[in-house]
């Protein structure tokens, strides 16, 4: 107990005086998680928006399988993410393995199905009657989608957040394909893993209670996302 | 005519949600489209509203069809404005909500805040411009959604059930306002509603419908006075309906024979319904030109509103009658006693 009591005032001590290896590290994953979740948020709220305003075959059974991606095991993305950059595999080529790059990869493909997820259902959630509403006024079918998307934005935000916090606190891709190496790939979890594996208690409480903060900043943005996004009804 | 429906057929999920409807809106006319839930009501008002195509059919606007896309279906469909049932309220205030419409057809600023300004007095919303939409009480939301879609200077305006889940009170101030935003514009009004007696107060014209089809349609005394067929009698609201084989100025119902001015060409099986109101009832025979007078024997006496409805037992058949508490008093009437009843033959309506 005394053990952990002095290893909890060792790690504030570190963030106080801001430790350079514990920041480099934290500053490393908001780089890679921002870096993986912009990418994923240009990439995967348009093609969210589209699903929601298109009409096609399938789209019911589509939208189920993207929602059911959203507990997709890390390791099991780790894995497929590091068969496809390894030497043998297609992107092998370009040389991507252990590097951060390959994080940003395997994180963008994690977030992928809660961005588009949560977008479609943000969309969703405005209801057909505002659609109804915008058009009954006069709106052709473009004025239309961007009333419904101004009016859905911070929900759709919120789908944003949702997967910047999953991409910051993740452990099985970066372990994977980034291969844990200091001052290039280790991200906080990886840290932390590694830290506790090793006995040094002070370090991963210090990277853990940064960690911790970082989750609860996006819990609390999400939070105040959807009182928004309530508070609209 | 400012709005025709042809012939309109449309299947959803392989329901067959309406089934050949033909429908002429007249300009200025306040048309109520009555029937009850599920008939079809509001799949028909999203057609004219143009928010969706039939399968087949044509719908006419001013006398012209209404392509089914393009840039000439947004033209016509800005002359069109609907309030839905359940209005949804756009992020912003009263204002902002009722001044888009004007803003996506790029009114300038100036003539945009006149028109809110004098769209938020005409629909009681003076003073609400700034309140956040969100805010507003179920009333208000309707008379927002009604003012948002009215500052458009649409020439045909839709309401859906504009009265659905208000208090008794805000109904009638409601429906108030919109007897008056009619008379006041001359907009041609077409309101759907499953409340017969809302369709009664602001109504000049309407039509019936049932399962995807039209029952019957004409001005709201016809649909009241002159029902066409036995739903058509229940729906109005008619009591005493029997059914009936008719010869000449007289028919049999069940072991009775009524008397009626109907014409005498009616023969054969059909419907008569004898409203309770028109029903005299007293204790003897009385001398009366009433050409129907029977007697019964009273069954129930029941409160119906203001008034009582007096089942009594004639032959075969109960007929309800209805008479005021003051009638009642001097009747002294109970269940079994024995009764004598009128009626004019002119009062038996026949369809």
């Amino acid at each position: 107990m005394i053990h952990l009591f002095e290893a909890f005032k060792i790690a504030l001590g570190m963030i106080v005086t801001g430790d350079q290896v514990v920041f480099s590290i934290a500053f490393r994953t908001l780089l890679i998680a921002s870096a993986s979740t912009i990418a994923a948020t240009l990439l995967f709220v348009p093609l969210g928006c589209m699903v929601h305003f298109s009409n096609f075959k399938g789209k019911r059974i589509a939208v189920g399988f993207i929602q059911t991606m959203y507990s997709v095991p890390t390791v099991f993305v780790g894995m497929l993410v590091f068969l496809m950059v390894s030497r043998s595999g297609p992107f092998g080529v370009m040389g991507l393995l252990f590097s951060p790059w390959a994080i940003i990869l395997g994180e963008i493909v994690l977030i992928a199905p809660i961005i588009t997820g949560l977008t479609i259902s943000a969309l969703r959630n405005t209801g057909k009657g505002l659609e109804d509403t915008a058009t009954s006024l006069g709106a052709g079918r473009g004025t239309m989608i961007l009333k419904v998307l101004a009016e859905a934005k911070y929900a759709m935000l919120t789908s944003v957040l949702m997967g910047f916090g999953r991409a910051v606190s993740e452990v099985g891709v970066a372990i994977m394909v980034g291969g844990n190496i200091s001052g290039y790939t280790r991200t906080l979890s990886t840290a932390i893993a590694l830290g506790v594996g090793k006995g040094e208690t002070a370090f991963s409480i210090a990277l853990g209670l940064i960690l911790l903060s970082l989750a609860m900043v996006v819990s609390i943005a999400v939070n105040i996302m959807q009182h928004g996004y309530r508070g609209r009804k | 005519m400012i709005l025709q429906l042809k012939d309109i057929q449309l299947t959803r999920e392989k329901n067959r949600i309406l089934n050949g409807v033909s429908l002429d809106i007249a300009e200025g006319c306040f048309f109520v489209l009555m029937g009850p839930t599920g008939c079809g009501k509001t799949t028909l008002l999203r057609l004219a509203g143009l928010l969706e195509r039939p399968d087949s059919g044509d719908i006419l606007f001013n006398g012209s069809v209404v392509p089914r896309r393009g840039s000439e279906l947004l033209k016509t469909r800005r002359r069109v404005a609907t309030m839905f049932q359940s209005p949804v309220m756009f992020r912003g205030t009263v204002f902002s909500n009722i001044a888009w419409g004007l803003k996506i057809r790029r009114i300038p600023q100036s003539e945009m805040v006149n028109r809110v300004e004098q769209i938020l007095e005409l629909a009681g919303l003076s003073g609400f411009g700034e309140r956040d939409a969100s805010t507003l009480s179920g009333g208000e939301m309707r008379r927002t959604a009604l003012a948002r879609a009215l500052v458009l200077e649409p020439d045909l305006l839709i309401l859906d059930e504009p009265t659905t889940s208000l208090d008794p009170a805000f109904k009638r101030d409601l429906l108030t306002r919109i007897k008056e935003i009619h008379a006041e514009t001359g907009t041609t009004f077409l309101m759907a509603t499953h409340d017969f007696t809302d369709a009664l107060a602001v109504g000049t014209r309407g039509a019936v419908m049932r399962g995807g089809l039209i029952e019957q349609t004409g001005s709201m005394d016809e649909i009241l006075f002159k029902p066409e067929n036995h739903f058509m009698a229940s729906f109005t609201g008619m009591r005493n309906i029997f059914p009936a084989e008719f010869s000449g100025s007289e028919a049999r119902v069940g072991e009775l024979d009524v008397a009626h001015s109907g014409k005498g060409d009616k023969t054969g099986h059909g419907f008569l319904a004898i409203p309770p109101e028109a029903v005299v009832l007293s204790l003897s025979t009385r001398v009366t030109s009433e050409r129907n007078r029977f007697t019964g024997t009273v069954s129930s006496i029941e409160r119906h509103g203001t008034n009582w409805d007096v089942v009594v037992a004639v032959a075969d058949l109960s007929l309800t009658v209805a008479i005021t508490t003051g009638a009642l008093d001097e009747l002294s009437i109970s269940s079994g006693s024995r009764i004598h009843i009128s009626f004019k033959a002119s009062a038996v309506r026949l369809f």
